[in-house]
């Protein structure tokens, strides 16, 4: 993993010293890290740690009250939510999040919408205005996005009718329909099973090589996110504890207190078995 | 007995219920989009038929110029008002946003009969025929028109949201707002959207009653009939204001055909509608089609 330190250009997303308050809670304070292209970066913490703060900052959901977030070397601190989803930054959420009422292929349909050049009056000259060449060149990415997925055979479903397990995959086709350069992911296996689990982290690991896309993910699963993560960064009260390759993470006496619950004596033998 | 009279009314119930769809529809359109009930839909339609009258008269232009005009017009309209009265009031409690579209209602009518006059005005003649002769009845131009009319603006409501970008993005914003912009659409510009066809396609069903009845205040009658129409459907569903619009129309009807026929109350085809409204929210709270909210605890 050492060639992508290597890289000299500026990495594809920087937060520097971001600090969010919701009245007198502190959900972040002074976090910063830096994510290069091509990386698959999972954040780590205890419940209420503000992993979802810090994603929700980064989506545009939330302003920080201090620090600045940049992507791609522009300052999107102050921009709206979906003008960052038109810069490149994709997401999917904690809770499911689909159009219930509408088909699996429509909510894909939706992610494409800033990438669909065509408004009622060229689409409704179907024929003439192009709408037709357009609508069958997103047709076939959405297809490759749902090959890819293996949701062809639900593709025609209702959203909501269908499994937790997929109802997830559907949320992922959507954001990964948006064609992000940046991907958050706010755990995308909560609640699975260990096979859909496997899946999943199948899906990440081939986003994140084959397609290129640079992945920010939280994720409760250890062992899913030892496996697969290329970095690790730790949040406990809104802070940054740790920040690094996983094992070195995993050997951090404060996160195996923060976050495995494990204290200081217990800690030495502790590391060696993670190892 | 007078079948006569009864299919008269059947038929006009039929007409006049259409255009309550539509405005219903309007109604609806909005209240999914942006959650705003909007007590000022039934100016909507008073303005457009006024506007839609001052281009015809004042101007002479042809009817068709003038329309398209009335069209842009409230388009514009409607994206300022949403812009610079209800934009402000996003997040603010319903009921606030619903005495801010009250107070509106209130403004636009003292607005008309000031500009306009508190007396009825009649449209210049558009048809060149009156009526034509349909299987033996004799129908209204105006009628025609405007249930085709109506039944075209349905059909366009359905193309949009189906086949459309922006009718997509519309219905993944009604849905849920934070995932909607999370993939790339503006709210804001979904919403101005919304109030800008709400606002112009009320200015048709206007039109089309000015046409039929002359213009004057009393148009904004259509925003009230609206309601027991969209309750009845279903506060956001499309498809149910277009029935619910329907079936207060004929209901109406009806009251009135039995009203003159037998009860002799008079007036029955002023109240029926709220009867109606009272005894749906009794027995399905929700309107027919409507979404019903499930709690879990």
């Amino acid at each position: 993993m050492g060639e992508r330190t290597a890289t000299p250009q500026e990495p594809l997303l920087t937060v520097e010293d971001v600090s969010l308050a919701f009245g007198g809670v502190r959900a972040l304070t002074d976090v910063g890290f830096a994510v290069e292209r091509g990386e698959l970066f999972a954040i780590i913490g205890p419940n209420g740690a503000g992993k979802t703060s810090m994603l929700n900052c980064i989506s545009g959901r939330y302003r920080p009250q201090k620090g600045r977030i940049r992507f791609q070397g522009r300052d999107i601190t102050h921009l709206s939510p979906n003008d960052r989803a038109n810069i490149g930054i994709g997401r999917t959420f904690q809770n499911l999040a689909l159009f219930g009422h509408m088909s699996v292929l429509d909510n894909i349909m939706v992610g494409r919408h800033h990438l669909l050049r065509n408004n009622v009056v060229t689409g409704a000259l179907y024929w003439l205005g192009g709408a037709r060449r357009e609508e069958l060149a997103h047709r076939r990415e959405v297809e490759e996005i749902i090959d890819f997925l293996e949701i062809q055979h639900v593709r025609k479903a209702t959203a909501g009718t269908l499994s937790y397990g997929l109802r997830k995959r559907v949320e992922l086709a959507r954001a990964v329909a948006l064609k992000p350069d940046l991907i958050l992911l706010d755990e995308p296996m909560a609640g699975m099973n260990l096979e859909e689990k496997e899946d999943m982290a199948r899906f990440i690991v081939d986003l994140n090589e084959e397609w290129g896309m640079t992945v920010v993910m939280i994720e409760h699963d250890m062992g899913v996110v030892m496996d697969i993560s290329h970095r690790v960064m730790v949040l406990d009260f809104g802070r940054r504890i740790a920040l690094g390759l996983p094992a070195e993470v995993m050997a951090h006496p404060q996160v195996r207190r923060a976050y495995l619950g494990v204290t200081d004596d217990e800690a030495a033998p502790a590391a060696e078995t993670a190892q | 007995m007078d079948w006569g009279l009864f299919v008269q009314l059947m038929i006009n119930g039929l007409i006049v219920g259409a255009l309550y769809g539509v405005v219903a529809m309007c109604f609806v359109l909005i209240y999914k989009a942006s959650q705003v009930v909007n007590f000022a839909q039934g100016e909507f339609v008073l303005i457009g038929a006024w506007v839609c009258w001052f281009f015809l008269t004042k101007y002479q232009v042809p009817f068709f110029v003038g329309f398209l005009m009335t069209l842009a017009f409230m388009v514009a309209f409607g994206i300022l008002i949403q812009v610079v009265v209800l934009r402000p009031m996003i997040g603010e409690p319903v009921i606030s946003v619903i005495m801010v579209t009250i107070g509106l209602s209130i403004i636009f009518q003292a607005l008309m009969k000031w500009a306009f006059g508190v007396f009825a005005q009649p449209f210049p003649p558009i048809f060149a025929r009156e009526s034509v002769a349909i299987l033996g009845l004799e129908v209204r131009t105006v009628y025609l028109v405007s249930l085709v009319a109506s039944l075209g603006i349905m059909g366009g409501f359905a193309y949009f949201f189906k086949a459309t970008r922006m009718g997509l993005a519309m219905r993944a914003t009604a849905f849920d707002q934070q995932v909607a912009q999370s993939l790339g659409i503006s709210i804001r510009s979904v919403f101005a959207m919304a109030w800008a066809i709400s606002a112009a396609v009320s200015a048709v069903a206007g039109v089309v009653v000015g046409v039929v009845n002359g213009v004057s205040s009393a148009l904004s009658f259509i925003g009230i009939k609206v309601f027991p129409a969209v309750i009845l459907g279903g506060l956001d569903s499309i498809v149910g204001g277009v029935l619910g619009g329907i079936i207060i129309g004929l209901l109406e009807n009806l009251a009135h055909f039995v009203d003159s026929q037998w009860l002799h109350w008079g007036n029955l085809i002023e109240v029926v509608p709220f009867w109606v409204l009272i005894v749906i929210l009794m027995i399905k709270p929700y309107g027919l089609f409507g979404t019903r909210d499930i709690e879990r605890v």
